[in-house]
């Protein structure tokens, strides 16, 4: 299959500096892909990243984009095709969002009833309240000006879009939310990204294929997060990824994709003696209360003392539990917590499915 | 200080048999008034649109080439030190008795403003606007009309401002050559002892700075109205 | 060209040194009364500035007050400040009060806002960090405020000094002396030579105050560069309304 991308040996050197910034890099993504730069300050990521659509001219390589080789087209003209946000948005403060968003609709000769719903539509997969529009960037908070930088990005629908640090200026929280939202976007849209990024937790979290790479852009691994977690290539990528290894996988794989234990359960109406039973044979130091398939809580064995029934011993419900769609670090993290010593599965309106044991979970990644 | 002097002037002018203004002469002149006002506004305009059709151009290719900037603002340096007297007096041989020798001095003034604000005004611009810019495929050419030079208006026009300002004032030494507008009464009532014309043609110089000060500003305010839009804040959605 | 030529002809001419109205003597008479207008006017205007800008207080009425007078054109200050000297005391209008109260009242708002924005520009944290481990006013105003505020100062200075000289020039049409005299006497016997002489010795005296002064505020403020290479704000403020 031909790649969206391919970057063939590329270099860009620098006169009056000895090491080229980046040298000989060969890589290639493939259409729909979401890949990731990552590397230390000064590795020569983001020269790359200006390198597809010639902010920065290549000395050296070749660089095809859907099989046409970038450098014989017009830069201008290439540009309009691509995508580009950067860290700061750069939105151009004299016109409104609308017009922001226009921006490169018009360059492409748009008319007015084709820019109009597009930009409409836009608005509604950035969840932008369309106040907004009218307004100017000055106007809107951090958050927004990010969506907004990213909206206008694709405003014209181009295949391919580049983004440097598009999430490294706001704050943490709203960082966690504009990530989320992008994983949501690039579902709907499939579009090819290239994104630049230091931070490799983002990496991990928003992209399909992480590209480490050294100084002079030197390509390190070139992988899915999954595989470079379990698999660094050497030292300097074990390194970069850094610290808890085990648990940066963990959080990759989602509770629903693993079978469950089905867990000791006794119904409310069960007697004491009986859940003493299911104690017993379900080898934890607790039970758990079902009453047709909905979770009600726990009880141990100082509970049930002297009570006649379940019911009576006033089962306690779960602190935390998970749901299939939280990650098994997710569930570690209950399991750690909680005083039951396992993490319970339900949905999000308490059904209960089962539960994880530690054991369970440490199954997968040393498996 | 003007007003505080016109006071004192007023105070002792009581004493005097003569008032301080004598508005018969200014209803007596009132042609002439008009006519060297509008030499006094077509000689500001004009210099002041000449120059400014000279420095924009080398500001914009000063911030491209940065090398050419210090020697360019030297120069203009160099003129604007001129005292005007000198200057016009220079010109006189060579030009005569003319708009022309005034009007050389006003747009030598005018430069060095003119180039230095535009300058500085397309310098301020955020360098990762006009990265993005490019980055979306906007050509250089577009780059500086379209994002450039409409952010650097607000500096453009307070150097526009400050040059017309200038001018007007500088307009009334050139009563020394018989073409200094309202300069003329200021150098009439000089000459005669006469404190009627000398107020006309201060009190209306400053009136027309003023104005011509509002105006500009108005022009800026209602050319930029994001300036304004940055006070105000969005509630975060 | 020709006319220029003959008053470069005009200045070389060993007759026009000597006398009362000789090249030398006109200049110092034009250089006499620049330095006392200039001295005088820093006298006041300086001392005010640093008391505005260090207080905090009254900006805004100092700043509408020089803004003021830097719009008024300095040939009507000078026209009206001699009518009114006349008025006062007819024998002083003939000696060089008239014009060097005028270059006093034309010198004064460019110094004082200078010196104004000088201090005011001085970064308001220094200040607080000064205050912090125990300097008084008087210790942060002369230790911190004025050095940090001398390029500014000078700026003013020069500023003034060329305005001063500038205006200078023109003294001779209210029968003053220096350089201007030339001007207007040669313009009066219809000596061109004499003309342009003046205009080109006007001329030079001013530029050599420009770079005289520009020399002295680099003696005065060799290393004072921000040092966090925070992007310093245009300096638009020292170019000021051209007035003469």
């Amino acid at each position: 299959m031909t790649a969206m991308i391919s970057l063939q040996q590329i270099e860009k050197r620098y006169p009056g500096t000895a090491a080229p910034a980046v040298d000989g890099l060969s890589l290639d993504i493939a259409e729909g892909e979401t890949v990731a730069l990552v590397g230390p300050s000064g590795c020569g990521k983001t020269t790359t990243l200006k390198m597809i659509n010639r902010l920065i001219e290549p000395t050296g390589g070749r660089l095809l984009l859907d099989g046409t080789d970038v450098l014989q087209r017009d830069p201008v003209d290439l540009r309009r095709g691509i995508g580009y946000v950067i860290q700061q948005t750069g939105l151009m403060p004299h016109r409104t969002v609308r017009q922001n968003m226009a921006t490169v609709p018009n360059l492409l000769g748009w008319s007015d009833e084709q820019t109009a719903p597009r930009i409409e539509e836009l608005t509604e997969i950035f969840d932008l309240d369309p106040e907004l529009l009218d307004r100017y960037p000055a106007e809107l908070s951090g958050g927004q000006r990010q969506r907004v930088g990213v909206a206008r990005a694709l405003a014209a629908d181009p295949p391919v879009m580049l983004m440097d640090e598009p999430f490294a200026a706001v704050d943490p929280i709203v960082r966690a939310r504009l990530q989320d939202q992008f994983l949501d976007i690039q579902e709907r849209l499939n579009k090819t990204i290239v994104f630049v990024t230091h931070d490799i937790d983002e990496a991990i979290k928003l992209s399909d294929r992480i590209a480490i790479l050294n100084v002079g852009a030197k390509l390190e691994q070139y992988a899915p997060a999954e595989e470079i977690l379990r698999e660094p290539a050497n030292d300097f990528v074990r390194e970069f990824v850094g610290a808890e290894r085990g648990l940066k996988r963990l959080a990759l794989i989602k509770v629903g994709d693993i079978p469950l234990e089905d867990g000791p359960v006794v119904a409310p109406t069960a007697t004491a003696d009986q859940a003493r039973q299911a104690i017993e044979d379900g080898g934890f130091d607790f039970v758990s209360v079902i009453a047709d398939g909905e979770l009600l809580g726990w009880v141990d064995r100082d509970m049930l003392a002297g009570k006649a029934t379940v019911a009576d011993s006033t089962p306690r419900p779960f602190t935390a539990y998970v749901t299939a769609r939280d990650s098994l670090r997710q569930a570690l993290d209950s399991i750690v917590t909680s005083r039951t010593g396992v993490a319970v599965v339900a949905t999000e309106g308490q059904r209960y499915k089962g539960i994880l044991t530690l054991e369970r979970i440490s199954q997968e990644i040393i498996s | 200080m003007i007003a505080a002097l016109v006071t004192l002037a007023g105070v002792i002018a009581q004493e005097d048999t003569e008032p301080l203004i004598r508005w018969i002469w200014i209803t007596d002149h009132l042609d002439d008034i008009l006519s060297r006002g509008l030499q006094h506004l077509y000689l500001t305009v004009a210099s002041v649109g000449i120059g400014f059709a000279i420095a924009f151009p080398l500001a914009v290719l000063a911030s491209r080439r940065r090398k050419v900037a210090p020697p360019i603002t030297w120069l203009l340096g160099v003129l604007y030190t001129i005292p005007a007297i000198a200057f016009i007096f220079l010109l006189l041989p060579v030009t005569g008795f003319s708009l022309t020798t005034v009007a050389i001095p006003l747009i030598a003034y005018s430069l060095l403003i003119l180039f230095r604000n535009t300058l500085a005004g397309l310098d301020g611009v955020d360098a990762d606007v006009k990265e993005a810019a490019l980055g979306m495929g906007l050509s250089r050419r577009q780059v500086l009309w379209k994002v450039e030079i409409p952010l650097a208006l607000p500096v453009v026009i307070a150097g526009l401002r400050i040059a017309t300002v200038s001018a007007i004032g500088l307009v009334t030494i050139a009563a020394l050559i018989g073409r200094g507008g309202f300069g003329q009464f200021i150098q009439l009532g000089l000459q005669t002892f006469f404190w009627t014309p000398l107020l006309v043609g201060v009190v209306l110089s400053v009136v027309m700075a003023f104005l011509a000060d509002v105006l500009l500003l108005g022009i800026q305010r209602l050319a930029t109205p994001w300036t304004r839009a940055s006070s105000t804040r969005v509630l975060v959605t | 060209m020709n006319g220029f030529l003959d008053g470069i002809q005009w200045i070389v001419n060993p007759a026009h040194w000597s006398g009362v109205d000789g090249v030398p003597s006109r200049l110092w008479e034009h250089v006499q009364l620049s330095v006392i207008a200039l001295i005088l006017a820093s006298l006041i205007a300086i001392p005010l500035g640093l008391l505005v800008g260090h207080t905090r207080r009254g900006t805004f009425l100092t700043a509408q007050f020089a803004n003021l007078g830097r719009a008024v054109p300095s040939f009507a200050v000078l026209s009206v400040t001699y009518l009114v000297v006349i008025k006062i005391s007819p024998k002083l209008a003939f000696g060089s009060v008239p014009t060097i109260a005028a270059l006093i009242l034309l010198a004064f708002p460019v110094i004082l806002i200078n010196t104004l924005v000088g201090i005011q520009q001085v970064d308001a944290d220094t200040i607080e960090a000064a205050r912090g481990i125990g300097m008084n006013g008087r210790q942060v105003l002369m230790q911190l405020e004025v050095p940090m505020a001398t390029p500014l100062i000078m700026t003013g200075l020069r500023l003034a000094a060329v305005l001063i000289v500038a205006t200078a020039g023109l003294a001779a049409l209210v029968a003053g002396g220096g350089l201007g005299r030339y001007v207007v006497d040669g313009f009066a016997l219809q000596e061109t030579d004499r003309v342009v002489a003046g205009a080109i010795l006007i001329a030079i005296l001013a530029i050599a105050t420009d770079v005289l002064f520009s020399f002295l505020a680099k003696l005065a403020s060799p290393r004072l560069r921000s040092t966090d290479g925070r992007k310093q704000p245009p300096r638009l403020i020292s170019v000021p309304t051209k007035q003469v």
